[in-house]
């Protein structure tokens, strides 16, 4: 199971990521090597073994829906903004 | 005032309370080592000297008044992943480079609430992803055992900042072995504590269901100071657990009759065979003290690797996935919200997370999903289900925590599946949930090596109180790293 460069391409799309001629090189090359080494699991018999996917045994925790009393207000909320206006996040035009 | 710092925090408190030192005193004399010392080890991303001033005021009016906490007036440095209000958190990424958080994380806070003195943000692998600090996106730091060799990592900064003595105490993050490691490799104390006893907010998220705070400490008894004052249940992170802690048993356990194990995995001869003769010859100074310590073995061990490099990076791509240019961090601009995207995050992010967001594209896009991310999930399961049954035999499982010492400067970076493959005593605790601290056992070619003990899920006081006897029976002095220039 080996990613082709065009493979790569795709998964750089999905995950907004421009890549110049030089890294899709190496990090095909390294892609491929970590998959490799991901094939070993298949010696495990896993069929009836269930998943973890959290580490604590705690389903659906709770809390009042009120905001915290020390929450962010909108200046601080945005102060990091690249861009702003009107108290709002700016991006370029998305509707032509 | 410079052998001020070579004090442990223990020691510190202790003049503190008896006013033979001021808080002032104590971090002016960690400042001038900084000063002195950190343009060659660069462990620090940011040192705030105002505002470590004016904490250090703060918490020796809080002394004279006689409310101090155990950690009022004690420096501590804090890994650059860890959102402090008002002060740049950089992840050492160039996409934060710039950002000012807006809160702090609950850690910061609960340092806060007891007047210990923030001294800075120390540096690591760009969002904890690495083992060397070398893939800090602003500059490599040094080991303090020489100065031609890594700190290890992703918590570099901290490990080296505590070695040195520029801090007697500091903050880091695990989430494959991102605080361990570097304390092997510096040869200082780092703990890894249960999943969900430390407060995950604020702590910038690179794996969720593996990242946990923890402390750095020359001594065990310094590092549990540090644990005490951040654990316990946080309503802001509902993967917090109320689980008892008894300080007591933190303070040292009876050696005789310990059960211990030695998994065969993590001595095989994938070890190098003076880190192996090192911890194997500690292991013979716990049995002639009276420990019971027997060899098992655990196959699945040798799977931790793969499952941890699926789930780990497939959490990255999604917690990642907000790094967009939007709300804060790095903005390449562009005529369209796609393109702004794509170049924001082709110049904010290096290599190495790069190719982990891709990895986790990968293994969480459809019709590979079963094969890779169900298949790791599975396996961490196993992997549970066979730890915990050495844990019916045993009180403690001991390693190695790296299979080697400190390694060059670039020796080892070029190759990135090289450095992934060397977690392998590590990544166990963070994907089937235990605890874990490492501590020095000896010196391989007068480097550190370190070793790591394991306990059962929530037994951080056992663990702790074990470790605190083993630095006893292994008495090895702890003090601060010589700034050592290879020779």
């Amino acid at each position: 199971m080996a990613i082709s460069r065009e493979e790569l391409l795709k998964l750089a799309e999905l995950a907004r990521l421009n890549l110049s001629d030089q890294e899709i090189d190496a990090i095909q090359s390294d892609l491929n090597r970590v998959l490799e080494h991901f094939e070993r699991l298949k010696e495990l018999e896993l069929a009836d073994v269930p998943l973890t996917p959290h580490s604590v045994d705690a389903t659906n925790v709770w809390r009042e829906d009120i905001p915290y009393e020390n929450g962010l207000t909108r200046e601080e909320a945005l102060e990091n903004a690249p861009e702003v206006r009107a108290g709002l996040f700016l991006v370029p035009s998305i509707i032509e | 005032m410079a052998d001020l710092t070579q004090l442990s925090a223990a020691e510190m408190r202790r003049r503190l309370d008896a006013g033979e030192v001021t808080a002032e005193e104590l971090l002016e004399a960690h400042l001038e080592r900084i000063r002195e010392l950190d343009p060659i080890l660069q462990a620090f991303v940011t040192v705030d000297e105002a505002g470590a001033r004016e904490g250090a005021k703060r918490a020796q009016e809080r002394i004279e008044a006689g409310e101090a906490c155990p950690l009022t007036g004690i420096p501590v440095a804090l890994k650059d992943n860890l959102a402090t209000k008002g002060i740049r958190t950089t992840c050492s990424s160039k996409i934060l480079e710039n950002w000012v958080p807006p809160y702090s994380a609950t850690v910061v806070q609960r340092l806060e609430m007891q007047d210990a003195v923030l001294v800075g943000k120390t540096n690591l692998d760009e969002f904890a992803m690495g083992t060397s600090t070398e893939f800090s996106a602003f500059f490599p730091t040094r080991n303090p055992w020489d100065t031609e060799r890594v700190p290890g990592g992703s918590s570099g900064g901290s490990a080296a900042a505590v070695a040195a003595a520029l801090v007697p105490l500091a903050l880091g993050s695990d989430t494959g072995g991102s605080i361990r490691q570097p304390a092997a490799l510096c040869g200082i104390v780092g703990f890894k504590p249960t999943y969900g006893r430390v407060s995950r907010y604020g702590l910038v998220a690179f794996s969720s269901s593996l990242d946990q705070i923890g402390p750095f400490a020359r001594t065990v008894e310094d590092a549990t100071l540090l644990f005490e004052a951040i654990f316990g249940h946080d309503p802001k992170d509902a993967t917090t657990v109320e689980e008892p802690y008894d300080p007591a048993r933190a303070r040292g356990v009876d050696i005789q009759g310990l059960r211990i194990g030695c998994p065969a995995e993590m001595f095989s001869d994938q070890v190098d065979e003076v880190v192996r003769d090192t911890v194997l010859a500690a292991r013979a100074k716990l049995e002639a003290a009276g420990a019971i310590v027997e060899d098992f073995s655990a196959p699945i061990i040798e799977h931790g690797v793969s499952t941890y490099y699926i789930i780990a990076p497939a959490e990255a791509s999604s917690n990642l996935a907000r790094y967009d240019g939007v709300r804060y961090g790095l903005r390449v601009p562009a005529d369209s919200p796609n393109e702004m995207m794509k170049q924001t995050r082709a110049q904010g992010f290096g290599k190495e997370v790069k190719e982990r967001i891709l990895i986790g594209t990968y293994v969480l896009s459809s019709g590979y999903y079963d094969a890779f991310y169900a298949t790791a999930h599975r396996a961490r399961t196993l992997m549970r289900q066979e730890l915990r049954k050495a844990f019916e035999k045993y009180d403690l499982i001991l390693s190695p925590t790296s299979p080697t010492v400190a390694f060059r400067l670039g020796e080892k970076s070029s190759d990135p599946i090289a450095l992934k493959l060397a977690d392998f005593c590590t990544i166990p605790a963070n994907v089937a949930n235990f605890p874990a601290i490492s501590l020095n056992c000896g010196f391989a070619d007068g480097l550190p090596v370190g070793l790591q003990l394991m306990a059962d899920s929530y037994r951080d006081d056992l663990l702790l109180g074990a470790a605190r006897t083993v630095e006893s029976i292994l008495a090895i002095e702890p003090k601060a790293a010589p700034i050592a220039a290879h020779g």
